[in-house]
């Protein structure tokens, strides 16, 4: 892992990305590591598309402003690729994990990534109706960006998420949260 | 060894009142600093404070009501931001004028008009002469140590001044950092109890507290204002000291970094300051000799001290996150006033940045650098009062 890692989140409001943002940092919180997350504060309101960041770093944290070349992209609603060009600022070596039941072949074409560039798909929607019933694709997120950053091990990151839902939803929803998670991080593919 | 979290810098602030435990709290909710007293209000319900806390109908009489709190003889904290320090002003002069230790949290915001809620220096800048004590925060760990070493630093006997500690909104409030905590009875044994001088309810000794002072004696008052301000020096440094002991953190009146043989230099305070430091970093790697200072203490301003870090450097370049119409920024008037302490005469500019909340970024710490190297080199000044970022 480089010394500094950030990621830039691209999702729509109540979608609980920055939720994802919040939970990722606590999670790598483990091995000593110094962390970050923070949104971008615009008019706040469902639907609207938003921006997330997290710093993850094996040395204190000081910049204090958002992160402009990511070294990972995750794009929590897919419908933002025509709207919005999440690929601005991302280096040669970026990592692209992409909402979407298509395969990565066919986003790599449509984001039009370099070939250095890595992109991961996972339909984080369909499993979260499966699992949640709702189509809330944080968690499923957070178990596919773990699985394609190797950031946070599974089980750490499950137990993040569970510390993070357990104050406030009932064990049903956090058993269902939990299932995305992992199933994120299992069904995510490569390509 | 305290606990390692990652909590937003509003968290952070709510943490240090509930190991701080005041007597007294009376609070009107703003953003950004409204999740100060959301998360300690419910500590009150939760019964994990002793604190009485007053939920009152504006800050006029949230500082109105600390002020009667801590002239009862109570231990008292407040939290708040922009418009709202704007509705305390008048009681600001009042709790200095009666010398009560009142520690607030100032969670900078920028004041209307027009309407905005993101950070900027525009209310702690604008309290600068209300005789309370400043210290000012880079991130939520500053913050946290910060506040906590506020209340002796307001207690103190040669003190006895209410103190603000400054965060930058938003920025540091809203963001999640991680950051270390002290052990509850760490910070219990450090601050200590409080010992209120003359409060109204020892009824043993009755006092008189803010009678009328005609010009016979007004002056006198406002010179031992001053007095006890000139006392916060030596205590925030012999605080600090006792601080650094149970923390392993160290603090001083301003932070100085990469200065020791700096040709240029930047000045700015809070968040922005991190941020520069890492493109200072970058600048060192390449061979430029630029270094930063980060004031903590701002009332009373340390102008020897800080004339001395900055007496071997050539060209400054002052960051203000705050306007003053038709003037430098205010940062920029203190380190002209510091540098007039020692006779060093060196090329100082100022640049405006990040007012309502404008990102400041790398590139633009970048460009004053880069500046400052210019002026160094041809001894020629564009402007001496400019903008960073600004679209237009």
């Amino acid at each position: 892992m480089a010394e500094t890692v950030e990621i830039r989140w691209h999702g729509r409001g109540g979608q609980g990305t920055v939720t994802a943002a919040k939970v990722l940092a606590d999670a790598c919180l483990s091995g000593g590591r110094h962390v970050q997350a923070f949104p971008e504060y615009g008019p706040e309101r469902a639907g609207a598309p938003l921006r997330a960041y997290n710093r993850i770093s094996s040395k204190p944290l000081r910049m204090h402003c958002p992160v402009t070349k990511p070294n990972i992209v995750a794009v929590v609603d897919a419908t933002l690729l025509d709207s919005i060009d999440v690929t601005e600022g991302a280096p040669d070596d970026a990592i692209f994990v992409v909402n979407t039941g298509k395969e990565p072949s066919e986003i790599r074409q449509k984001m039009k990534l370099k070939d250095t560039q890595k992109v991961y798909t996972v339909d984080a929607t369909k499993i979260a109706l499966e699992t949640i019933g709702r189509p809330l694709p944080n968690s499923c997120m957070l178990g596919a960006l773990a699985k394609a950053s190797g950031l946070v091990d599974l089980d750490t990151l499950l137990e993040d998420v569970k510390g993070s839902f357990g104050s406030k939803f009932s064990e049903k929803i956090i058993t269902a949260n939990l299932e995305a998670t992992r199933r994120g991080y299992e069904e995510v593919k490569e390509g | 060894m305290g606990k390692v979290l990652a909590v937003t810098g509003n968290q952070a602030i709510a943490e240090a009142m509930r190991q701080i435990n005041p007597d007294v709290c009376a609070a009107y909710p703003i953003t950004p600093s409204t999740e100060v007293m959301q998360r300690f209000a419910a500590f009150v319900a939760d019964g994990k404070v002793d604190t009485e806390l007053v939920t009152v109908e504006s800050e006029h009489s949230a500082m109105s009501a600390c002020i009667g709190a801590s002239a009862a003889g109570g231990r008292v904290m407040t939290a708040t931001s922009s418009q709202g320090l704007a509705l305390m002003w008048e009681m600001l002069h009042i709790a200095s004028g009666m010398r009560m230790p009142i520690v607030m949290t100032l969670v900078n915001r920028a004041l209307s008009a027009p309407i905005n809620i993101h950070g900027d220096h525009s209310d702690g800048m604008g309290a600068r002469d209300c005789g309370w004590v400043q210290l000012w925060s880079e991130n939520g760990q500053e913050a946290y140590d910060n506040l906590i070493q506020a209340i002796r630093i307001a207690e103190h006997e040669d003190v006895r001044l209410p103190a603000m500690v400054n965060m930058d909104g938003f920025i540091i409030s809203h963001s999640i950092e991680s950051m270390e905590f002290l052990p509850d009875d760490v910070v219990k044994d450090f601050i200590g109890e409080y010992k209120p001088k003359n409060p109204l309810l020892d009824i043993e000794n009755p006092v008189t507290m803010g009678p009328l002072v005609l010009p016979d004696y007004f002056m006198e008052f406002k010179r031992q204002q001053h007095e006890a301000m000139l006392h916060v020096k030596d205590v925030v440094l012999e605080v600090a000291k006792e601080f650094e002991k149970v923390s392993g953190r160290s603090y001083g009146l301003f932070e100085a970094y990469r200065l020791d043989d700096a040709e240029l230099a930047i000045v700015v305070l809070n968040s922005a300051a991190g941020t520069c430091k890492d493109v200072i970093d970058e600048y060192r790697d390449r061979g430029i000799k630029v270094g930063l200072l980060k004031p903590r203490l701002f009332r009373p301003f340390p102008y020897e001290e800080v004339a001395e870090a900055l007496s071997g450097v050539k060209v400054i370049g002052v960051l203000d996150r705050a306007e003053s119409f038709g003037g430098f920024g205010p940062m920029y008037m203190e380190i002209a006033s510091a540098m007039m302490t020692n006779g060093s005469k060196p090329i100082m500019i100022n640049k405006i940045y990040g007012l309502g909340g404008r990102d400041f970024m790398p590139e633009h710490a970048a460009m004053v650098i880069d500046e400052l190297k210019e002026i160094a080199e041809t001894g020629k000044v564009k402007l001496y009062k400019d903008y960073l970022g600004v679209r237009e």
